[in-house]
Formats: C-alpha cells, structure tokens, sequence
C-alpha cells in the first residue's frame, strides 16, 4: 500500500529533497519560518499556512523571512536567481502578485530574451489561489490566465498532492522562471505520493479519465469538481474525457486536440473569469485546429466576469460546479 | 589622489573619456535618424559610474537604469557589442534584442539596463544576497536617479538590505531632473542620502563631478560592505549634459545651464586639472588616450553600421531556457 500524504505535506516534502540535493536553493517569504524578531517561539508558523513548517530547523538561515514588502522580496528572489541561486520564493496569496508585478512581468520573464539570451533565471514563486474559502475578492482570485499571457514565465497548476511535489520538484531545477499554483482548497487533500524525489516534466496533460464522448479539459481544483459530473454523467450514458493540463504555460494542446478529435465535443473548467482565460484560449486553439472534428459547440464552464464575493451564498453561485459542469458537457450535445 | 598609482589615474581618464565619446558619438549619430528606440545619455556623469566601478570586479554585479550605457562601459562591457545593440543588430551585446535600455552583460556582472525606474533596487539585493551565500565578499551596487529615489522599490530594498545586513551600495545619481521635474519638487529633503537615516544605514552626499571625492566614498562604502558592515546609501550630485531621452529641447533647465556646467563642471576637464597640476599625469598621456578611445568609437560606429540585422529566425529564440 502507497503511502498517503497530504497536498501541503507534498509541496513541503519536495522543497526539503530539493534543499537537501542542491545548496542553492532557498525558501523566503513571509513568515515562512515565523517568530524571527519575538520573544517567543521560532519557526512559529511554517508560512501562514504552514506549508514551510520545518524547513527552518533543518536548513536554517537558507528560509529566509520577508518583511511585507512583496516588490522587494520578489524581486531580490529574481535578482538572486540570476546571479546563481535557486530561490523558491512564497506570495503568501496569488492575488498579491498585483504589488509586485514588474518583477515578474518586467524583469524576471524578459531577461533572457532582453539580454539575447545570455540570462538565466531559475526562480520559482509559489502561491496560493482560488477561491471556497469565503476569502473575498482580494484572497481569492484566479490570476494563471493573467501570468499564462506573459512570454517568459511559466505557470503550473497541480491538482494533486502527487503532482503538487513532482511538478514542484520539476519547477526547482527548471532553469526559467515558474509560478507554481497552490489551490487552497486542495492543501489537505490526502493522495499516494512516493517517497523518494521524482520531477513531472512539463506540458504533459495527464488524462485523468478516459472516456467517448465529451472531452472535459478541468485546471487545478476543477479537476475534481468535474470528475464529480463525469462519475454522475456516466449513470446517464455520457463518458467523458477528463483531461488535466497540469501546466498551463506551457500547455499541451496537442493532447486536448487529439481528444476532441475522438470525442468531437469539448467542455472546458476554468475557475477564472471567462474573459481572456485559459478556457478562451482552449476554445480558441481547438476551434482553429480541430473544427471539423467538432460536433457541437464548446462549451465554458468558468467564474463570471465579477470579482470574487465574499458572501458563502454568492460565491457558491460564483465558482463552477459539477451541476453547471454536468450542464454544459450536455450542452455540447 | 595620492593613493592612486599612474595606472589607475590613467585608467580612470580613459573609462570617463570612454563614455563621454561613446555618448556624444551616439547623439551625434542618433540625430542622423539612423540609431532607433528610445535613447538616454549618460554624458556628463562619467565620474560617478568610473569612481564607484573602479573599486568592483567581474563578480560584483551591479543594476542600472535607462541611462546604463555609462555603467555599462565603467564595468567593462564592451563599446563595440554596446553600440552595435544601440543599432539593434545581431552583433550587439544582447543580439539586438535588447536595445539602449537594456544592455546586459552578465559575465561581467552588469545585470542590465532597466526601462523601469527603481526597479534595480530589489535585483540588487538578490544579488547582494546571493553573494552574501556565496561568501566571498562580493558586493552590489544599485545605481539609481533622484526620480527612482522615490519608487517604493528602492525604499523597500533599502529596508531590506538593511535587516537582511546585505553588502549592497544603494548609488543615487543625482542629476536634479526626473525627466523634466526638477529634485526640488520631488525630494523635500536637501540631500537624497538623508533618507539613509530612515533605514539605519549610512548615508553620505558627495560632489559626482569630482572622481576622486566620488572614488573615496565609494571605496569606504564598499569595503564596509564586503566585509559584512552591510549597506550604504551614497548620493553623486552631478549633472546630465544631455535631455532625458534624445530629442528632449530642454526647455525646462535654464538659459546657459548646460553651457555653464560643461565649462564650470565637467567631470572630465575638473580630473584633468587635478591630475596634471599635481604632476601625476601629463596632458600628452591624456591626449594620447584621447586619440585612443576616438578610434575606438570610429570603430564600433563603423562596425555597428556595417553589422548584420537581426532575422525572422531570431524573433521566436531566446523566450525560454526550455519550453
């Protein structure tokens, strides 16, 4: 029997293999050790929610804490990077990323390319998305789409605790800078993870669920929301495919295309708003490779055009679901 | 001046001449239409770039600004690469794909112009940080203006060098204009380095148009740094000879300004008299220099006219290491 571990216990088990292996990586963020400067405890938090817990004491002034001042940090993580170290680098939410954004889309994705690609910048910034935890629009909102339209970064989005630390361990020795997505809903979720390090290479979509009928491409926490409607469809005769891209930027096209081309529908699950998203991009290259094998037309299932909202009533109706999943995939038919 | 041998004094002379020539050269050929994108000159600071460079190495890194081509030329990137990448051909410094704002040189630790203003600040301090693992006493210099003086980012980083005890010198260049707005609407306090105190770090004001006062202050703060004393802000008044881009009329300094700090403060013409009044040098070394470096700006003219343009299949390279 495979050992079952947490989402968050992956994510801290691939940071503390790749510390081990590699002296240049470094872990920094907001408390990510916790209580430095107190008079109390030290390693008190492990990042505000923990993922980092433990790191401190076993590789000591490489987790380094940050003051709030997200241009700063990021920023030195970049300048860091591309003068040899390897910085995994926390925003304690993705929504934060707004602070800082010149150092990611100005400076760290357009170095190698400004510079005639002499620069290289091995940075990984982790953070937290999504929403389900009544976390309001400022804790919640799903940016990958945003980071996805930048050339230079690239931007993965597990769904399991088994991808989380092999498509983490992947983004430490990955010599361009990564985003690495963290959905908050997903941090408890047990799942097999092996024990020793492995890297998932990326833009390899893993193809959760086979299925002839209706392909159902589903990105982070949507994966499981929409294997909830392919389980409940079966019942009714409807198979779904369900894909799970995994990284986003770079995206495996060329597995989704394939699918439509055998299931000639296609539904895609995206948790952010619909203009300009990863499901519009979806759409769009499906639409421009693959029409003909089309049967009916594509279908979206995302947020609406509305910043997240905080009231439980409201963000219910606001996230995809699998009744909204189950009615767009019979939509396509 | 006397701890400095006749090498340096003359190495010093042909950085400043270096740039100089390379930046009146650059709008002298910018006017000809030939020379495209948005271009900053340097011309007038020379003092500042050459007195804090002379004390770093290949492995001290520093960040700049648009107005990089002096940094860049002070830590030893080559003329000819730089001028071929002002004309944006495949010969220059960053394949012509960079352009004047974004000059780079890793290798020689110049992380690279920045068309972002402040946004050296936290790059430097990564630097800095990365050095500081390194151990082996390698510093950064932020070179920033008296407009970034006032982006977040470089307060911030001050902040952060400071708790975080990094061998970074934060460099303000001050040349009393944010594009157009002059330092005494933007800054409310008399020097730049006063804002040094706020963060619990030394913070010393000189005149950017003497190397030597440039040098020496410069070289305090960065052996504190390499030894562990952690940062400095340091403030160069100086001046710009130039508009904040090519083809700015200027309308904005006052009649004679730039004629009377050319004649009054010349960073070159003020080294120049020190050294030769004092013996160290004599005029014809200089002149023989000045012949030198001439040449050489002929030559990265020539070269970067004749190089070859950039083509269709150096669009898509470069965006990633692997994708």
């Amino acid at each position: 029997m495979s050992r079952k571990i947490s989402f968050k216990d992956a994510i801290n088990e691939a940071l503390s293999q790749e510390m081990e292996r590699d002296g240049s990586v470094i872990v920094m963020g907001l408390d990510n050790a916790g209580g430095r400067g107190t008079d109390g405890q030290l390693d008190a938090w492990g990042g505000v929610l923990g993922v980092t817990k433990g790191l401190y004491g076993k590789y000591g002034d490489r987790v380094i804490d940050t003051p709030i001042s997200e241009s700063s940090y990021i920023g030195a993580a970049v300048g860091a990077a591309a003068c040899g170290m390897r910085p995994v680098v926390e925003m304690m939410f993705s929504d934060f990323f707004g602070v800082c954004f010149d150092q990611m889309m100005n400076q760290a994705a357009k170095f190698r390319y400004m510079f005639g690609g002499k620069a290289v910048t091995p940075v990984t910034m982790r953070t937290c998305y999504g929403g389900g935890f009544r976390a309001a629009a400022q804790h919640s909102q799903v940016l990958y789409s945003v980071f996805s339209h930048i050339p230079g970064l690239k931007v993965v989005v597990p769904s399991t605790p088994h991808d989380a630390k092999g498509l983490l361990t992947q983004c430490i020795r990955d010599n361009d800078p990564v985003i690495f997505m963290e959905h908050k809903v997903l941090y408890a979720m047990k799942g097999e993870v092996p024990e020793e390090s492995y890297a998932i290479p990326f833009g390899k979509a893993n193809v959760v669920r086979e299925g002839k009928d209706v392909t159902v491409v589903a990105i982070g926490w949507m994966v499981h929301k929409a294997l909830q409607a392919a389980q409940s469809l079966s019942k009714a005769g409807v198979e779904c495919e369900v894909i799970d891209p995994r990284t986003v930027s770079p995206l495996d096209y060329d597995t989704i295309i394939k699918s439509v081309e055998k299931t000639g529908r296609l539904v895609i699950v995206d948790e952010s708003n619909p203009r300009c998203s990863m499901a519009s991009d979806i759409s769009s290259v499906v639409a421009q490779n693959a029409f003909k094998a089309l049967k009916g037309s594509i279908q979206m299932v995302t947020a609406p055009h509305t910043p997240s909202p905080f009231s439980g009533a409201l963000e219910d109706l606001y996230l995809p679901s699998p009744a909204k999943i189950e009615a767009a995939v019979k939509a396509t038919m | 001046m006397s701890e400095l041998k006749k090498a340096d004094l003359l190495k010093a002379y042909r950085t400043m001449r270096e740039i100089r020539d390379f930046e009146e050269r650059v709008h002298k050929e910018f006017a000809t239409g030939k020379i495209p994108g948005f271009v900053h000159l340097y011309a007038g600071e020379e003092a500042v770039a050459t007195g804090v460079c002379m004390h770093l190495n290949d492995d001290d890194r520093i960040t700049s600004t648009h107005r990089g081509h002096g940094h860049c030329i002070a830590k030893g990137v080559d003329s000819i690469g730089m001028m071929a990448e002002i004309y944006g051909k495949k010969t220059g410094s960053c394949c012509g794909k960079g352009g004047s704002m974004h000059i780079a040189d890793l290798e020689k630790g110049m992380l690279g112009a920045n068309g972002i203003v402040g946004a050296g600040g936290p790059l430097g301090c990564g630097a800095a940080l990365a050095a500081k693992f390194k151990g082996k006493g390698g510093v950064a210099v932020v070179f920033f203006g008296d407009g970034a003086s006032n982006q977040g980012t470089i307060l911030e980083s001050m902040n952060l060098a400071n708790i975080w005890n990094l061998p970074v010198i934060f460099l303000a260049e001050n040349n009393g204009y944010a594009e157009s707005t002059g330092v005494k609407y933007n800054v409310p306090t008399p020097n730049i380095a006063d804002r040094a105190a706020g963060f619990g770090m030394p913070g010393v004001t000189v005149d950017g148009n003497d190397f030597f006062a440039v040098y020496e202050a410069a070289g305090e703060a960065i052996k504190r740094a390499r030894e562990g004393g952690g940062p400095t802000l340091l403030e160069c008044k100086t001046n710009r000879f130039f508009g904040h881009f090519e083809g700015d009329a200027m309308t904005y300094k006052a009649p004679g300004e730039v004629k009377r700090q050319r004649e009054e403060c010349d960073c070159l013409k003020i080294f120049a008299a020190k050294v030769t009044s004092a013996g160290l040098v004599t005029a014809a070394e200089l002149e023989a220099i000045d012949k030198e470096v001439a040449a050489l700006i002929d030559e990265a003219v020539e070269k970067a006219l004749a190089a070859p343009t950039p083509t269709e299949a150096d669009l898509l390279t470069d965006v990633y290491v692997s994708y």
